[in-house]
């Protein structure tokens, strides 16, 4: 067979349509559950881990800028406790503790100074010429004075470069004197700049005020009011690490994790790019899409091949059907058709016995020499006049029987249904004279014509007086065919009073194949092929059976019929071989 | 050719005719003829009268019954085909009335199942109709043998 594709009809159109989206549908929906169920645990916990990570690292840094600063004022503490503010004036001296501050710390200490309760430098050591320098209005010198030790924020001051002061004041000939020392900010600096994580994280100090304590490597200016809640938060919370997720000055989404420095003077904190500090999960984000949109390609495009697939299958194999119904159908014309044979051919063996025998008979009696008298005369006459009789008898038969196989086609024409009954009877009468069953007629006149097919409705109505008989074969009976009209559809019954059908069998009666017929004396197909000729014709067949009473057939077949008959799905010559 | 057809021996008419004198020569075969179409069974009759064959009629299972239980036949020729009975439903009542009696069937064509049926339960022979009557004498002549011989052992047996 080399079957063209044929095109699908609307039918399987849909049919594919479903079966790709339930397709769909179930392969997708565990997938996409499970790649975001995955994907959400995995962003939680590298989420966590991100924080704890940058938690920790903040909170290290902290520490050793505290401890860092912590260090400065003891060594400043220490120099205080042994400075002789007797030779207070001497430059000499400062110089040498300076040098002594640095040959142990590096340059860290850039200068050195002892200023006095007024705010006059009374010493100095370093590069600036800061000798007599005023500090009366320093921002710094007011809070040095006041407290044992103070550490200020960084400011230009008079050298006019960001640095910031260690002060320690110390008593002295009931005087207050203040030590004070100037921290490198280039090496203080290097501590938060050395910070740096990814291509964006780094970390700054910022003041109360919100200005930078440090020389951050990305140029901005921060937003006051955010950092003040840094402050607050992490004094209210009393928590030492602030993590915070928001959209920086620029509309970059961004880490900020803050602690406090300097007893909460000071902030620090450490900003990254959300997109930077979580770049693994990004990642795994991006390989998850692709494989999710790879696997969702394949998984669609699986779908609707094998959903096209399997439909055309589909539909062939009912194309199958269809032509093997047809097949079916035409088998089970050629069964009763045989049937009938059978009958026909044993109604015209008696006559055609009778002619034989006679003209045989007649043989004989030329053969004795008997035809010369009166008599013989007389039996020459009978014998012929008998096989003149059976040869009408015989082409009354041959009559029948060219009309019933004139009419095979299955042609929709105008028939008269009385008509078709009226023939199919006679052409039966013989069987049920054998098998002693009377057949009655009841139809209706002025019946309405039908528009049907002669060659089907004959098959119908064969298979159902067939049945009957069969039925009544050993007991013999009654078998009564009616017909007339009611709202519009003629009404046939086929009544005949032979044993009934089991009500275990009425319901499969119709179904192809069942048969209560020994093996090889039915198809099965007679009834199923009624069922399916009447259905076609937009009528309907129904049965009613008692035991041991009788059973009856009822056809409905509509006046109006056989128009806009569907015949797309008998099969081109083509399509089969 | 008239002629030569005298001079011929072993035609079958002139088997026939030898065949005729022997039947001629011996008591009537008793037949019974049960079949439903009565012109058969008038023209039947005659010509196997001229066998020497005595032909009783029966135009159904019933009255063939009711024959066999009045009177002894030497064969029986069957019909399987009737109105008011199974021909073989006959034969088994008849194989039980008189057991001996050879039953010939006749059936019509398309019935080799009914006549293989009718040899498992007893019938001589079967034939299909229509028949020639040289056929059906080959038939009725081999059950008589047949019925003879087994008369006979049923003698011997008896003693």
């Amino acid at each position: 067979m080399n079957r063209k594709p044929i095109p699908l009809s609307p039918y399987y159109r849909s049919l594919t349509r479903n079966m790709v989206l339930l397709v769909m549908v179930i392969s997708l929906t565990p997938m996409l559950l499970v790649t975001g169920i995955i994907l959400d645990q995995f962003s939680t916990s590298h989420h966590e881990k991100v924080y704890a990570h940058l938690g920790e690292l903040v909170l290290k840094h902290k520490q050793n800028i505290d401890s860092f600063l912590d260090e400065k004022v003891q060594n400043i503490r220490f120099l205080a406790d042994s400075i002789d503010f007797g030779r207070v004036g001497q430059a000499v001296m400062i110089a040498e503790d300076l040098s002594r501050l640095q040959g142990a710390y590096g340059t860290v200490f850039v200068d050195l100074g002892v200023v006095d309760e007024n705010g006059q430098q009374a010493a100095y050591a370093g590069p600036f010429k800061l000798e007599k320098a005023d500090y009366a209005d320093a921002d710094w010198f007011k809070k040095a004075i006041d407290r044992p030790c103070y550490i200020s924020d960084v400011f230009l001051g008079l050298r006019g470069s960001p640095h910031f002061i260690i002060a320690v004041r110390k008593t002295w000939q009931d005087r207050k004197w203040i030590i004070r020392a100037t921290i490198d900010f280039l090496s203080f600096n290097g501590l938060v700049e050395r910070v740096r994580i990814g291509e964006t994280g780094f970390a700054y100090i910022l003041n109360r005020e919100g200005q930078f304590q440090t020389k951050p490597i990305f140029d901005f200016i921060p937003t006051l009011d955010i950092y003040i809640r840094y402050f607050s938060t992490l004094e209210r919370m009393g928590k030492e690490v602030e993590i915070q997720e928001r959209l920086d000055g620029t509309g970059v989404k961004s880490l900020y994790v803050s602690a406090l420095l300097k007893g909460g003077d000071w902030l620090l904190v450490y900003k990254q790019a959300s997109s930077d500090a979580f770049s693994d999960l990004r990642n795994a984000q991006i390989i998850a899409v692709i494989i999710f949109v790879f696997g969702g390609i394949a998984i669609v495009t699986m779908a609707v091949w094998m959903s096209g697939k399997m439909v055309r299958r589909i539909a062939t194999s009912d194309n199958e059907k269809e032509i093997m119904n047809q097949q079916v159908i035409e088998t089970g014309k050629l069964a009763s058709i045989g049937e009938l044979a059978a009958g026909i051919a044993h109604e015209i063996n008696n006559p055609v016995a009778i002619m034989f025998e006679e003209a045989n008979w007649l043989r004989d009696l030329i053969e004795d020499g008997a035809y010369k008298d009166e008599a013989d005369i007389q039996e020459f006459e009978r014998a012929l006049n008998q096989i003149r009789t059976q040869g009408l008898r015989c082409k009354e038969i041959t009559l029948k029987l060219l009309s019933f196989a004139r009419k095979t086609d299955s042609r929709i024409e105008d028939l008269d249904i009385g008509h078709l009954i009226e023939e199919l009877m006679a052409l039966s009468a013989q069987r049920a004279k054998y098998s002693n069953i009377e057949l009655v007629t009841r139809i209706e006149h002025d019946l309405p014509t039908l528009s049907a097919s002669y060659s089907e409705l004959q098959q119908v109505f064969l298979n159902l007086i067939n049945n009957a008989m069969d039925a009544m074969d050993k007991t013999g009976g009654t078998l009564e065919i009616s017909a007339k009209q009611e709202e519009g559809q003629i009404l046939i019954g086929v009544t005949d009073n032979g044993p009934g059908i089991p009500k275990a069998n009425l319901g499969r009666i119709f179904d192809p194949f069942f048969t209560t017929k020994p093996v090889g004396s039915g198809t099965g197909l007679g009834l199923s092929i009624c069922y399916g000729i009447i259905e076609k014709m937009g009528g309907g067949i129904t049965v009613k059976s008692a035991l041991e009473v009788g059973t009856t057939f009822e056809i409905r077949i509509p006046v109006k019929t056989g128009e806009g008959q569907d015949n797309q799905t008998v099969a081109e010559p083509d399509t089969c071989n | 050719m008239p002629g030569s057809k005298k001079s011929r021996i072993g035609t079958p008419s002139e088997k026939m005719e030898l065949e005729k004198e022997k039947e001629c020569s011996r008591a009537p075969i008793r037949l019974l003829l049960v079949d439903d179409e009565k012109g058969f069974v008038d023209v039947m009759s005659k010509r196997l009268a001229r066998h020497n064959i005595q032909t009783t009629q029966a135009f159904s299972g019933s009255e063939g019954i009711r024959l066999l239980k009045r009177s002894d036949f030497d064969v029986a020729v069957l019909d399987l085909k009737l109105g008011d009975m199974d021909g073989i439903e006959i034969l088994k009542i008849f194989k039980k009335m008189d057991p001996h009696m050879p039953v010939i069937m006749l059936t019509g064509h398309g019935s080799q199942k009914a006549s293989v049926e009718g040899m498992q339960y007893g019938a001589f022979d079967y034939l299909t109709k229509p028949h020639e009557l040289a056929g059906l004498m080959e038939k009725i002549n081999d059950a008589i043998r047949r019925r003879e011989k087994t008369d006979d052992t049923n003698e011997i047996a008896s003693r």
